[in-house]
């Protein structure tokens, strides 16, 4: 009994040991497969908004992730609902949609059709219409808008201006 | 203490330090195989062939392969392809053995289903047969990735982003598994990693508790008849090899074995040498580009129809429906609650379960291939609909079922 009980400690003072070193481990393999720092720091792009054209759907990379960036013509504009105007970011006078070009499903890249004026992911048929709000399932939400500071004529990707931090409260975007 | 003598011979001298013939007799000579079985039992060896031929091939593979994105389209298309001396057999063979391997996990899956031998202690055969299936299924997801084509990158995004769970939004575990906010450099090296040394450990150290599984239940038989392997042996032994049930595993039951794998590899090298195509999507073959999605992403067919089964639904009931199918089989020797084992024709409703989760599964994996418009989608949705039916019907009809 005597003896048992001394193997018991050293087994259970060996066990003690090894599970923190178990955590520890699990620890470093978690962090290991983080994204790296140089992956996150060059997560920054600025996009000139002068240099669109009207109905014309741009892809820019950010995150190498596609941006769509759609500049509306003034029949586009006028036409808008309240929901929509809340997914448009107004640079100056003009008014655009910029996205992120990954359906809402499982992140395929829809097309858009200039003359419907809507976006349709070949995927898993899901539609879009111009300002990248959801019209037919199976995404269940419009299209993300990226994290934007409007700054002058430039808008930058990746920082969080006030616009973008008002869509975020009127769930307009995730 | 083992006491050693003199070796009068090489395996005299193996057999003291290693008990060569015993470990022959217990793996081989008296490892007893029923003689009531047919050709779809050597779907066992079809398949350890076809992982020698994997193991192989990708061992030629990976001296030429750069898990690079710059330089891992080129290193497979150009230099593999064109350059390296029969650089195109080792790819033909991967590529054609990693797509029929799974034709032949089916074959060897709906035989263990229709002849019941997932059941009366076979259950660890059966459960160790499908976490085989996942890891499998695994090795040629994280072996899709590396050719770094168009499909590669897509079917890398697309199936990361169900680690999201849909409406719980999880991005963070998403970039996680991929090290980058798109599949990228991180995510390219890691699942190379996966592909030639964790997974195919991991289903090493799966093969073997998959065998370990059969030694206590023994392999089952064409009529589910409960042999006492120990009597039967005995006769065997004895010398009444005609009327005992069972042979040896080797030399006798190999033998047979070994034709049904000859037969299966004319099969197989007329596909690798004159019909390798099916297994090389077209669309992978453009190199991988995050800013263009190709018109249709479709996986390969072995996973058209769990595939088929999240498509129709919207995201979250999709999901769940999805993980629904990756699981359940593993569950099936807890769902039939019938004590028969016995062939599927000799179990009443069970008959037309087993023919009907078969045509399921088919319907499922063409609809899977077309494109989700109109009837196809209906259709698709009728087949996963039924799918999830039949798992709920199957503990309902097999306790119905009477005593055989």
């Amino acid at each position: 009994m005597k003896d048992s009980s001394r193997r018991g400690f050293m087994g259970k003072a060996f066990g003690g040991v090894a599970a923190v070193g178990a955590v520890a481990s699990l620890f470093a393999m978690k962090k290991s497969w983080d994204p790296l720092p140089s992956v996150k720091a060059a997560g920054f792009t600025t996009l000139d908004m002068s240099a669109y054209n009207e109905n014309e759907l741009v892809t820019e990379k950010w995150r190498g992730k596609p941006i769509f960036v759609l500049k509306y013509t003034a029949d586009m504009i006028a036409k808008l609902d309240e929901k929509q105007k809340g997914r448009t970011i107004v640079v100056g006078s003009d008014h655009y949609m910029v996205n992120l070009g990954l359906c809402t499903h499982l992140g395929c890249i829809p097309s858009y059709d200039n003359a419907e004026k809507t976006f349709l992911c070949a995927c898993h048929g899901g539609m879009y219409d111009f300002t990248g709000d959801v019209t037919k399932a199976p995404p269940p939400r419009g299209l993300d808008i990226p994290p934007f500071k409007i700054d002058g004529n430039a808008l930058v990707l990746g920082e969080e201006g006030p616009e973008y931090k008002k869509m975020k409260e009127t769930g307009v975007t995730l | 203490m083992a006491h050693f003598t003199k070796a009068t011979s090489i395996k005299d001298w193996l057999n003291q330090r290693l008990a060569i013939e015993k470990v022959e007799k217990v793996m081989m000579s008296e490892y007893w195989i029923p003689k009531n079985i047919n050709f779809l039992w050597a779907m066992g060896m079809v398949l350890v062939i076809t992982f020698a031929l994997l193991l192989v091939s990708g061992i030629f593979l990976l001296m030429y392969y750069q898990p690079n994105v710059n330089t891992a389209f080129d290193s497979v298309n150009y230099t593999i392809m064109r350059e390296v001396d029969f650089g195109w057999l080792w790819r033909h063979v991967h590529g054609v053995a990693a797509s029929v391997v799974f034709l032949i996990i089916y074959i060897h899956m709906f035989t263990g289903i229709y002849y019941g031998s997932y059941k009366k202690g076979r259950e660890m055969i059966w459960i160790s047969g499908m976490l085989l299936f996942v890891a499998f299924s695994a090795e040629a997801f994280s072996g899709y990735m590396l050719p770094w084509g168009q499909m590669s990158y897509w079917a890398g995004m697309v199936i990361t982003n169900l680690f999201a769970g849909g409406s719980l939004h999880a991005d963070g575990l998403v970039e996680w598994i991929r090290g980058d906010y798109v599949p990228a450099q991180a995510f390219l090296t890691r699942f190379f990693m996966l592909h030639v040394l964790l997974i195919p450990v991991a289903i090493m150290g799966l093969i073997g508790l998959h065998f370990g599984a059969l030694r206590i239940p023994h392999v089952n038989n064409q009529d589910g008849e409960d042999i006492d392997f120990d009597v039967e042996a005995d006769k065997y032994l004895k010398g009444d090899k005609a009327g005992s049930k069972v042979i040896r595993f080797a030399n006798d039951f190999m033998a047979k074995d070994m034709m049904v794998v000859a037969f299966y590899l004319v099969f197989f090298f007329y596909l690798v040498f004159y019909h390798y195509g099916f297994a090389m999507d077209a669309v992978n073959f453009d190199p991988a580009d995050g800013l263009k999605t190709p018109a249709h992403i479709y996986p390969e067919w072995y996973f058209l129809w769990s595939y088929e089964i999240l498509r129709p639904f919207s995201t979250d009931i999709g999901l769940m429906a999805f993980a629904f199918a990756q699981v359940i089989f593993i569950m099936l020797p807890f769902l039939d609650r019938s004590p028969n084992t016995v062939p599927a024709s000799r179990r009443g409703l069970f008959k037309y379960w087993f023919w009907a989760m078969l045509v399921d599964m088919i319907v499922l994996t063409a609809m899977g291939k077309l494109p989700p418009e109109g009837i196809f989608s209906t259709i698709g949705l009728v087949a996963a609909l039924t799918f999830i039916g039949l798992w709920i019907l199957l503990p309902i009809i097999t306790m119905m079922e009477k005593k055989a």
